[in-house]
């Protein structure tokens, strides 16, 4: 009897694992199946033919396409260099130094995060558009690194205050000068977390959509921006490879968090 | 030593905090200023009449959307969080482990476009439950509506909440969930009344995050549910690009705030009394 029981419970759950398969996969499938869809109607249930046309159209050197992944992966690129090099020292000064109202410090930089983002960028981009800023490049790098800023600052200093502060000492009295200290010790010990908290900000920048699409337009267009654009323009096919694009760095980064980001920084995120 | 090791670290944080007063302090006053000042430039509420006398409808629904989104969210959450520390099966605890977390960093606009896809009236949704027997061909709708927009968000934040909960659940002490076990418990029961109440606090913080970001999301309602009513972040782009109306997108602005103050109040506190022991 309970054999029945147990087994009929093995079932259940199966069937219901199949069920959460289904709604998890199924949606990327979908993507999958549009990217090489050359003509897909009702009531077909699968593309009429399949093809690998748009991808060609895409991935042409000239293409739109091409063009908003450079875009893209520059700004992505900047905002990483602008974000640590005002990271690195806060993220030192807070795990390290005595500072003065740290637990305000801390919030301040997780503010833009906490707030209702839409409401902030269009006053952003109505005061970058008096400066004469709108819709350039640094633009769009400066309102990604300010909304990527949580993420470097907290795990920069996290990665920081894992650092064994020993070894610091060591160095200090074989001579060393706090300067040198820092850059031959700790901010070598502090590289991985760092390269992850660069990680991070990297692919934030490469899926941001609502500032580049305030404060970017007309004039810089990304591939999340150009995933819109098709998508609105009815042009599937265009839409679901550079949504494929999109997805390659998002779940390679999935798989392979735990390596960049050890447990004992994690530990000390936000702390 | 010690003014000068301060001054050092005010010097090494200020250009951070710079940045982040440029461009998130400033428009945040910019934004409070334009929703509350009149052509004239004196104190008035007119924007907040006029967007009220809009999209008193569109305030309702994401403030419902966005609040059946977390409550599905967490359901989900506690019922993969539950089995993977839970769970007895090593084959179904190992599969649901590879495969709940996919969505994690996908970005909401490529959910968006997934969705958009899967939920249509022709698509992979609909078309296998007919392939299976399970619908009618003629019985099939479109879900790109309301139900779209959840649909996407719980889909996206699921695995964040569950991450979150796992990892808290797994750190917990075995010894009362085996206890309770031992004594008969079964194993629905010592998650809901052992496990679930020593996280509490980690699921709360996980759904406040969840809620302020389903609230900033732009991609999903436009591109999922193009149909009225919508989510106020299209109603604020709506107004600034079809009219160039910053007081009334700025007082609607004003309304995610009060929104989404309540959710983080409590994420606040949170944090505070976290810091407090330091």
């Amino acid at each position: 009897m309970t054999r029945i029981a147990s087994s009929a419970r093995t079932v259940l759950a199966v069937s219901l694992l199949v069920a959460f398969a289904f709604v998890l996969i199924g949606p990327l499938l979908n993507l999958a199946l549009w990217s090489v869809a050359e003509r897909w109607y009702t009531p077909f249930k699968l593309p009429v033919t399949y093809g690998t046309r748009y991808w060609e159209q895409v991935f042409r050197p000239t293409g739109d396409a091409m063009a908003s992944l450079g875009t893209s992966i520059w700004i992505a690129v900047l905002t990483v260099v602008f974000a640590l090099a005002l990271s690195i020292p806060a993220g030192y000064a807070l795990a390290r130094l005595k500072l003065p109202m740290r637990a305000l410090f801390m919030l301040m930089f997780l503010l833009p995060q906490a707030f209702p983002s839409v409401a902030i960028y269009i006053n952003v981009a109505r005061i970058f558009y008096q400066i004469g800023i709108n819709g350039t490049v640094f633009a769009v790098v400066l309102v990604h690194a300010a909304h990527g800023l949580v993420f470097s600052v907290w795990i920069a200093a996290a990665a920081f205050a894992a650092v064994d502060r020993d070894l610091e000492l060591a160095a200090r009295n074989m001579g060393a000068s706090p300067l040198r200290a820092f850059f031959t010790v700790t901010l070598p010990l502090a590289a991985p977390g760092i390269i992850a908290s660069g990680i991070f900000v990297f692919l934030e920048s490469l899926d941001e959509f609502t500032g580049t699409f305030f404060v970017g337009v007309p004039q810089v267009t990304t591939l999340p921006l150009l995933l819109y654009n098709a998508a609105m323009g009815g042009n599937y096919q265009v839409a679901s490879i550079t949504a494929l694009i999109l997805l390659v760095p998002s779940v390679l980064f999935m798989l392979f968090i735990e390596r960049f980001l050890r447990a004992d920084v994690l530990a000390k995120v936000g702390a | 030593m010690s003014l000068s090791q301060r001054h050092l670290a005010l010097i090494l944080i200020a250009p951070g905090l710079m940045l982040v007063a440029a461009l998130f302090l400033y428009p945040l006053c910019f934004s409070l200023i334009s929703a509350f000042s009149g052509p004239d430039g004196s104190f008035t509420l007119q924007w907040f009449a006029k967007a009220f006398e809009l999209y008193s409808t569109d305030i309702v629904f994401t403030v419902v959307i966005v609040l059946a989104s977390c409550a599905l969210t967490a359901l989900a959450a506690i019922v993969i969080a539950g089995t993977l520390t839970l769970g007895e099966n090593p084959y179904i605890v190992g599969t649901l482990k590879a495969l709940y977390r996919w969505p994690l960093f996908i970005p909401f606009i490529v959910a968006a476009q997934c969705m958009r896809t899967f939920l249509a009236k022709n698509g992979l949704m609909n078309n296998t439950f007919v392939s299976l027997g399970l619908m009618e061909p003629l019985q099939a709708v479109s879900f790109l509506d309301w139900r779209g927009i959840i649909a996407t968000f719980v889909w996206k934040q699921t695995p964040f909440v569950a991450l979150l909960l796992a990892g808290a659940l797994a750190s917990i002490d075995r010894a009362t969930l085996e206890a309770g076990r031992n004594l008969g418990a079964s194993r629905m029961r010592v998650l809901i009344e052992l496990a679930l109440p020593q996280v509490m606090p980690t699921l709360l913080v996980a759904l406040v995050l969840s809620f302020v970001t389903m609230l900033s999301v732009l991609s999903v309602p436009m591109m999922v549910s193009g149909s009225q009513p919508t989510m106020l972040t299209v109603d604020m782009a709506f107004r600034i690009n079809a009219y160039g109306d910053y007081a009334t997108a700025n007082a609607l602005g004003v309304i995610t705030y009060l929104i989404s103050a309540g959710a983080a109040i409590l994420y606040l506190k949170r944090g505070m009394s976290q810091e407090a022991p330091r």
